[in-house]
C-alpha cells in the first residue's frame, strides 16, 4: 500500500476518532498528530503527559514502574527493596532483562526479588517497624550489597509511613547508602515521574556521597554512559565503541551499573545520555552543581552511529577525533556486510512504531539503513521536548500518536498495514494474531544487543527473520481461506525470500 | 514563581527550563545583560514574559533561579 497523504492521514485520524463520545473525541484529538517537519515545536501540533482517559486501553506503567523498574532496578549491587503488597515487585521481576555481570545473591542482586510483603495489619499499624527489621535481615543474610534502596509502593503514601526515618537510622547504624524512594505508583500520569523522582533520589542521598573525596585518579577522557539499562547487552555493546576510540567510561547508569560508579560521575568530564527521557534530570542536575557538559547520543545503526562518535569526539581533542574515525573504518566491512546482506530482503517495509522513552525516535536511522521506513510512531509517556526530537526524524505527514490506546493503534494498523510493528509484549500477540510480523522494542523480543555496530547486525537479522518468516501467510482462519487467497494474489507475497 | 534551570545550548543560545512544567525554551531578549548585572524582565521566543530581580554580579550558567510571570 503505498503511503499516505497528509489529507488522507488527517481523514484517518478522524474517522478512527469516530467511536468515541464528543468528550473523549475531543480530548484523544490533541494526541493524535501529522507530522510536519516544519514545526519546530511539538506542543503545537501534539499533547503529551496527560492523565490517560478512563475506560480506554493504555499501556501505561506507573511511577514505582518508572523507579524501581528503569532507574534503580539495574543498579545491581545494591538492593531494592519493593516496600508494601508482594506483586508490584514480583511482577516486575527481571523482566527488563538489564544484564550484569555478578554472582546474583552473593554480591549482585539484579534477578531478585526484595519485598516487605505488606499485610493488613501493617497497613493498619504501619509498616516501618516491619521496613526496620526487614533491612536487618538484608544485611544479615545479604552482607556484600552496597546499600539499600526502598522503592514505596501505593500504600506507603496513602497511610503515611516515614521511611524516610527508617531509612536514615538505619544508614547510621549499617553505615551504609539507604534511600528511600518516594515513588508510591499514584504519582503522576505515567512511569515517567517515576523516572523524575528516581533521579531526584538519586541527587538527594547519592551524588553528593563523594564530594570533597579526590582520591579518586581522573583522566582527561572520562565519560559517563547514562541511560543505557543493558537491555540484552546493550551498554556493553556500546561501551567497547567509547572505549575503542579512547575514551574511559567511568560508570554506567544504570546497567550492569554499581553504586560506586554512580557515586564517581560527578567527576567525570562528560555525560553522555543515551535515553535522554528518563535521565536527563540527574544530567542537568549535574551540569549545574559540577558543571559537567552533557550530550545526548545515539547508538542505532551505522549512519546514527557515526553521526555520534563524531559529535562525542568534537568535545575532545584530536587523539579521539582520530579514534573515533578509527572506530568507524574499523567496523565499517563489518556493517557494510550487514547492509549487503539484509538490505534486499528488507527494502521498502513499512514500520510502525509505539514504545517508551527513547526507541520510537532513535531506531528510525537503523530502520532506514536497512532501507526500511518509518510510517507512524509513538510513546507511552514522552513529554513535549521527546516530541521535539521526534519531528525532525520521521518524515512529512507521517503520523504520531501519543499514548496511543487499544482500539486506536488497532484501526491505525489496518488502514496502514505496516510490513512491521516495533512494540511491547501488550500490543505483541493482538496483531500477530492479525497476521503482521511483530517485534517488542522494548526488550528486543529476548534478543539483543541492538547498540552499537555488534548490535546493528542483530538488529538487522532480528528484523529480517521476523519479516521474513512464512508463518505469516498462514494465520488465517480456515473459513477466510478465499478472502486470504485473494488478498495475498494482491498484494506482494511476504514470504519470498 | 517557578524554578527556572537557565543554561546554555549548544548555539550559544540561553535556554529557559522548568522541570515541573516540562518546558524548554529560548530566551529571546533579556531587560538588562550588562557585566554588573543579569535580569530584569526576559522574554522567551514563545512570547511569553517572565521577571527576576536582576543579579549582580551576573549568575555563571547553568543556574537555578525564581523567575515570577511578568505582565
Amino acid at each position: 500500500m503505498a503511503n499516505l497523504t497528509r489529507e488522507e492521514t488527517l481523514d484517518l485520524i478522524q474517522e478512527v476518532l469516530e467511536v468515541y463520545p464528543e468528550k473523549a473525541k475531543k480530548d484523544r484529538a490533541k494526541h493524535l498528530a501529522v507530522n510536519d517537519q516544519s514545526i519546530e515545536q511539538s506542543k503545537k501540533c501534539i499533547t503529551s503527559n496527560r492523565k490517560s482517559l478512563p475506560g480506554v486501553m493504555t499501556v501505561r506503567g506507573c511511577a514505582y514502574a518508572g523507579s524501581k523498574g528503569v532507574v534503580w532496578g539495574p543498579i545491581k549491587d545494591m538492593i531494592h527493596i519493593s516496600h508494601g503488597p508482594v506483586g508490584c515487585g514480583q511482577y516486575s521481576r527481571a523482566g527488563r532483562r538489564n544484564y550484569y555481570v555478578g554472582m546474583t545473591g552473593v554480591n549482585t542482586f539484579g534477578t531478585m526479588n526484595f519485598t516487605s510483603d505488606f499485610q493488613e495489619k501493617d497497613i493498619v499499624f504501619g509498616g516501618d517497624k516491619k521496613l526496620a527489621k526487614l533491612i536487618d535481615e538484608i544485611e544479615g543474610l545479604f552482607p556484600l550489597n552496597k546499600g539499600i534502596s526502598v522503592q514505596s509502593e501505593c500504600p506507603i503514601g496513602l497511610i503515611g509511613d516515614d521511611i524516610e526515618a527508617v531509612s536514615k537510622k538505619k544508614a547510621k547504624e549499617l553505615d551504609k547508602p539507604i534511600v528511600p524512594v518516594r515513588c508510591e505508583g499514584f504519582r503522576g500520569v505515567s512511569q515517567s515521574l517515576g523516572h523524575h523522582i528516581a533521579c531526584d533520589s538519586i541527587r538527594d542521598w547519592v551524588i553528593g556521597n563523594r564530594d570533597g573525596d579526590d582520591s579518586f585518579q581522573t583522566t582527561p577522557y572520562d565519560v559517563a554512559v547514562i541511560g543505557d539499562y543493558n537491555i540484552g547487552g546493550d551498554a556493553w555493546a556500546s561501551r567497547i565503541l567509547l572505549e575503542e576510540m579512547g575514551l574511559r567510561v567511568v560508570a554506567q547508569w544504570a546497567g550492569d551499573g554499581t553504586l560506586a560508579e554512580i557515586e564517581l560521575t560527578p567527576k567525570v568530564k562528560l555525560n553522555l545520555i543515551h535515553c535522554y527521557r528518563s535521565m536527563n534530570y540527574i544530567s542537568r542536575h549535574m551540569e549545574e552543581k559540577y558543571g559537567i557538559p552533557w550530550m545526548e547520543y545515539n547508538f542505532f545503526g551505522p549512519t546514527k552511529i557515526a553521526e555520534s562518535l563524531r559529535k562525542i569526539a568534537a568535545c575532545f581533542d584530536e587523539t579521539i577525533q582520530a579514534g573515533a574515525e578509527r572506530v568507524i573504518a574499523k567496523y565499517e566491512a563489518q556493517y557494510a556486510a550487514v547492509i549487503a546482506k539484509y538490505r534486499p530482503r528488507l527494502e521498502g517495509k513499512r514500520v510502525m512504531l509505539y514504545v517508551g522513552g527513547l526507541r520510537p525516535r532513535h531506531v528510525i536511522g537503523a530502520y532506514e539503513d536497512l532501507g526500511m521506513e518509518v510510517v507512524g510512531t509513538g510513546y507511552e509517556f514522552a513529554h513535549n521536548d521527546d516530541y521535539d526530537r521526534t519531528i525532525k526524524d520521521m518524515s512529512d505527514s507521517t503520523l504520531l500518536y501519543d499514548d496511543v490506546t487499544g482500539y486506536e493503534f488497532e484501526e491505525f494498523v489496518k488502514r496502514i498495514k505496516p510490513d512491521l510493528i516495533g512494540s511491547g509484549i501488550k500490543e505483541k500477540y493482538i496483531f500477530q494474531k492479525m497476521g503482521i510480523p511483530f517485534r517488542q522494542m522494548h526488550s528486543w523480543d529476548y534478543s539483543g544487543p541492538y547498540h552499537g555496530y555488534d548490535g546493528f547486525a542483530i538488529f538487522a537479522r532480528d528484523m529480517d527473520m521476523t519479516i521474513n518468516n512464512p508463518c505469516w501467510a498462514k494465520l488465517h482462519a480456515p473459513w477466510l481461506a478465499d478472502q486470504a487467497a485473494q488478498s495475498e494474489q494482491q498484494e506482494p507475497k511476504r514470504a519470498s525470500a | 514563581m517557578p524554578s527556572v534551570m537557565i543554561r546554555k545550548s549548544d548555539s550559544g543560545a540561553l535556554l529557559f527550563y522548568v522541570a515541573k512544567k516540562d518546558m524548554e525554551e529560548t530566551i529571546a531578549t533579556v531587560e538588562t545583560d550588562t557585566a554588573e548585572s543579569w535580569g530584569g524582565e526576559v522574554e522567551l521566543t514563545d512570547g511569553s514574559k517572565w521577571y527576576v530581580e536582576p543579579i549582580s554580579p551576573p549568575p555563571v550558567f547553568p543556574t537555578t533561579l525564581r523567575f515570577k510571570r511578568a505582565e
